[in-house]
């Protein structure tokens, strides 16, 4: 029976018009994760706005995979210090 | 609206080559990009700014009309109405437009989850309402749903179909085993897609109806069959339907009401695995004999008086 939540990882391609060896080196990173099915690759649902994230990063902006691993922890990060900025905000505020 | 200076935007100067535009653009947009300024509006509009500056400079036809009428653009249709009299005035083939400001756009701001494009009036009135960008979205076709009403006994074997979904007809093959409710997608088989993007899919659920005395659980079958007093107590055989022909049943002496019977790889095909069947499960229904004769009766009695 189909997934409704996996994407045909070779239709992303080919909306994205790139190549698929961009979503391999990236799984290989441990930045996404995407999940094989019967010899075809899928990306799960949750992933596609990360994904579509990279495909940006290094398709519009020219960076490379480890600029892009950089940057993805490096938001994290930032995400993170934004999440206690907020606690710590409340907390004076209350 | 104000004038926008693209150069200044991107930080090159007038007669930057197309290289350095590149690069300027690429800098500034690692810098103020979205995606690496989540939640930041400020970048946002930097970002667009640059994009939008990008976009004129980056085309050597946008550029050249940019350098052209640019600080002049209010004026820029005048210049085009005297340009075009002129032109009638010397007879030549009037009427075609010099060019004009035309629409470079089509498609969709690339950037999923942010704001609509926003690039600036100025843009617009120069441009036409149309945004350049990275490229033309593509967009899937859509997808087309079908139903399709099987028997127990066609779900039983690997067959073809030929269905007409829009006017076209599709040939499929329906593995055995299939289930009731189950989709398949068959890939590409739906809607066009649009500016070169993929078809969609079409996805075919099965409905499944049972009109033989199978019940189906999965891969198995099971089946209540009547079984006549005199062979259920004496044993003896039986012959029974299967889907796949009669079989004949050895049964066993005194064999008990509700007896259950396990036919191993006579029940349903295993979807997509073939030489690989589920079991069928035969329980006995013991028929008790009605109008009996006299003789009858009277050697049930005997029967019964040994048994007490």
């Amino acid at each position: 029976m189909e997934n409704d939540e996996l994407i045909p990882a070779e239709d992303f391609c080919t909306y994205h018009n790139i190549e698929y060896s961009f979503i391999s080196s990236l799984e290989d990173s441990g930045l996404i994760r995407v999940t094989a099915v019967e010899h075809h690759t899928f990306i799960p649902a949750d992933e596609l706005q990360k994904l579509e994230k990279f495909v940006r990063l290094h398709y519009d902006l020219d960076i490379n995979l480890e600029g892009i691993e950089t940057i993805n922890h490096l938001l994290e990060k930032i995400d993170e210090m934004n999440k206690e900025i907020l606690q710590l905000r409340n907390k004076v505020i209350s | 609206m104000d004038f926008v200076d693209y150069y200044k935007t991107l930080g090159v100067a007038k007669n930057a080559s197309t290289e350095d535009i590149k690069k300027a653009y690429r800098k500034l947009a690692r810098k103020f990009h979205p995606d690496v300024n989540p939640n930041d509006k400020e970048s946002h509009k930097k970002f667009q700014q640059i994009n939008e500056a990008n976009e004129v400079l980056s085309d050597p036809e946008k550029r050249k009309k940019y350098d052209q009428y640019g600080e002049n653009w209010k004026h820029a249709d005048q210049y085009e109405q005297a340009r075009q009299q002129q032109r009638q005035g010397a007879g030549g083939f009037g009427g075609f437009g010099g060019g004009g400001f035309g629409n470079f756009g089509g498609g969709e701001y690339t950037y999923s989850g942010e704001e609509e494009g926003g690039f600036s009036d100025f843009f617009e009135s120069l441009f036409g309402g149309g945004r350049g960008r990275r490229s033309q979205a593509k967009y899937r076709g859509q997808d087309y749903n079908a139903e399709l009403q099987l028997s127990l006994t066609d779900a039983y074997k690997t067959h073809q179909q030929t269905l007409t979904i829009n006017g076209k007809n599709v040939r499929i093959t329906i593995p055995a085993g299939v289930e009731n409710g189950q989709q398949i997608k068959l890939k590409g088989y739906g809607s066009p897609g649009a500016n070169g993007g993929p078809n969609g899919d079409l996805f075919i659920t099965f409905i499944i109806n049972n009109n033989t005395g199978f019940k189906r659980e999965r891969n198995n079958l099971y089946k209540e069959e009547e079984l006549d007093l005199y062979t259920a107590v004496l044993g003896g055989e039986k012959t029974i339907d299967t889907l796949s022909g009669k079989i004949k049943l050895k049964v066993n002496p005194e064999t008990q009401n509700g007896t259950k019977i396990r036919l191993k790889g006579k029940g349903f095909p295993v979807y997509k695995k073939e030489r690989e069947d589920g079991d069928l499960y035969i329980t006995w229904s013991i028929k008790l004999p009605t109008n009996l004769s006299q003789k009858q009766k009277d050697l049930f009695t005997e029967l019964s008086k040994l048994s007490s």
